[in-house]
């Protein structure tokens, strides 16, 4: 069976003076699914989402979006996507529903069908009560819920969403989830950029984490927690059980134990898959060393990140230090 | 919850480019937003009006020209000011769409490339015909009549909307150049100094050498002298400069020259989105 991508880049450079954008990023996404792509402010998400949308020309490598490449196809391209940047990129001046008709006019709907297609989308994002007021005097969320439908006006087959939910209410974050989830049914691709963890795990059948430009670790979800194991975490009645405890639990994980004295918890790292909990508590209590608690439990995404960009740098020990008494 | 889908979606957007259709949807955004907030519009269609009654009555009083006469002088020459006004105009929308983000969203949309400026400043076009009529009228009650014929008259009008015309393509790709509304915003405050080093407000004859050469070779002083001309207020000067001396055909030279170079430079401009 033969793949087809909804996104395709090999190698994308992008540099803005001295600064490395992007450093041979590639990405993969199959057609029909949704890729989060995860990364800390300055990773080059954002100029990512710029080249694959046409907004930038790359300074090397290729990208084919929706089987047409980004430079030499732009216009297709434009034709078979739809966008929603982190800035709500709509006319302040105008109302809801004039912005949406403008684009609708753009998109070559008829007269009749543009109001049309604009009064049903104000309604399935809940701002025809705000549909006649300027854009301007939106909230955060119904800007980026008007943005949103301004690139659904059309059926996208590749919807770019770039931190689609940053700084949003539940209620306007819910409503693009549910907007997505939706899209990603009908056979939409979907590339999203997020720092939300919990964004990437709910709505992702894919993760590419990139650091500096390039990709630093890929896979699904479960697969990314798998690589780095699970997180074993220990708490004691006192600060002097502390240490002991910590010496126990990098005996059996091998990675360096982080210390929290104020909640009197050790944490580490736990790559090998046969570690169980009655074994850390067995150990623990043979040593001597006294435990009010214990867990051992799959690594956050947050903890994924950190360990899996940490050492995508170059660097080898994880980021785990002592925490300050 | 309602789907996306719902009743009114299309699935294909035609791949082949409607350029008019766009640059007509982007005329009528304009003038939406015009009709949003018309403050700043009327602001810049009264300004001259004011400069007229401020200028005509309280520094013509001081003018060796008597202020009937003067009035007359100054008419013609506030209308071209407000031809060379597009830069101002021109300059704060387009920098203003770049900066507010609007700009990503056309340059995704798969329209055609030259409707955004092209848009933009056929809507400036239509608000200064209209908008030149109030000062006009004005013009008419404080003593200036069009003494020549009304073709000429016409053809006084039709230039000074082809500079206003360049010159708000050359605003156009001075804000696509800046990219911030506040700097744009300022720095066309500024070119309210234009007109003041050109023969708009005062006769270029009695200035100092350089300066009259200057104010000369000011693309505002050609326009000031074709509409006195055409308007049979008075002639052009034959010991003026050339663009002066033919003010006509000066001021065709300049919008066809400003046309030329600024209306590429900018459609290519946004195509690149400023970089």
């Amino acid at each position: 069976m033969t793949t087809t991508y909804g996104v395709l880049s090999e190698g994308l450079e992008k540099h803005y003076g001295d600064v490395h954008a992007l450093r041979g990023l590639d990405l993969a996404v199959a057609e029909g699914t949704v890729c989060g792509v995860l990364g800390p402010n300055g990773a080059g998400k954002t100029t990512a989402v710029r080249v694959l949308t046409t907004l930038t020309a790359p300074d090397g490598g290729s990208a084919r979006v929706a089987g047409h490449d980004v430079v030499r196809e732009a216009g297709a391209v434009r034709a078979a996507i739809g966008v929603t940047g982190q800035n709500a990129s709509v006319d302040g001046e105008l109302s809801g529903r004039q912005n949406l008709r403008l684009f609708a006019k753009l998109l070559r709907f008829r007269g009749e069908a543009a109001r049309a297609r604009a009064d049903e989308l104000l309604e399935r994002f809940e701002l025809t009560e705000a549909a006649d007021r300027p854009a301007r005097t939106y909230s955060g969320g119904m800007r980026r819920r008007l943005d949103l439908a301004a690139s659904l006006l059309t059926r996208p087959r590749v919807l770019f969403l770039d931190e689609p939910t940053a700084g949003l209410d539940p209620h306007s974050r819910n409503q693009i989830w549910a907007a997505v989830r939706e899209l990603a049914d009908r056979g939409t691709t979907v590339l999203l950029t997020t720092q939300y963890l919990e964004e990437a795990d709910q709505l992702a059948d894919d993760i590419v984490l990139i650091d500096q430009g390039r990709v630093a670790h890929r896979g699904t979800p479960t697969e990314l927690k798998a690589r780095i194991g699970s997180y074993a975490e220990v708490v004691v009645p006192h600060e002097s059980a502390l240490v002991p405890a910590a010496g126990v639990l990098d005996q059996l994980t091998g990675t360096e134990p982080v210390l929290d004295h104020e909640r009197r918890t050790v944490g580490a790292v736990a790559t090998d898959t046969t570690l169980t909990l009655p074994r850390i508590v067995r150990e623990l209590d043979a040593a001597g060393v006294p435990v009010i608690d214990a867990s051992l439990r799959p690594p956050t995404l947050d903890e994924v990140f950190l360990r899996l960009t940490d050492r995508g740098d170059g660097r080898t020990s994880p980021p785990l230090k002592e925490t300050a008494a | 919850m309602s789907s996306t889908a719902l009743t009114h979606e299309q699935t294909v957007t035609p791949a082949t480019s409607a350029p008019i259709a766009d640059a007509l949807a982007m005329l009528g955004r304009h003038l939406q937003r015009i009709k949003a907030a018309p403050g700043v519009m009327i602001l810049t269609q009264t300004m001259p009006i004011t400069m007229l009654l401020f200028f005509g009555y309280v520094f013509g009083s001081a003018l060796a020209m008597p202020g009937q006469e003067y009035r007359a002088f100054l008419v013609p020459g506030l209308l071209a000011a407000t031809a060379a006004n597009g830069i101002m105009v021109g300059m704060f929308q387009a920098s203003q769409d770049c900066h507010r983000g609007v700009m990503d969203r056309l340059r995704t949309l798969p329209m055609s490339r030259a409707a955004v400026p092209f848009g933009q400043t056929a809507a400036d076009l239509l608000t200064t015909a209209i908008g030149m009529i109030p000062l006009i009228l004005v013009g008419l009650a404080v003593g200036w009549r069009i003494e020549g014929g009304p073709l000429a008259a016409l053809g006084a009008f039709g230039l000074l909307l082809l500079l206003r015309f360049a010159t708000s393509w050359l605003g156009c790709w001075l804000g696509l150049l800046i990219r911030n509304e506040e700097i744009a915003g300022q720095l066309g405050s500024a070119t309210f100094i234009l007109p003041l080093l050109s023969s708009a407000y005062i006769p270029t004859d009695n200035l100092p050498g350089w300066l009259r050469t200057v104010a000369e070779w000011n693309p505002i002083s050609a326009m000031a002298s074709a509409t006195r001309e055409l308007f049979g207020n008075a002639s052009p000067a034959a010991d003026a400069a050339w663009p002066v001396a033919h003010p006509v055909a000066g001021t065709l030279a300049w919008s066809v020259v400003l046309l030329a170079v600024f209306v590429p430079l900018s459609v290519r401009r946004h195509a690149r989105g400023g970089e």
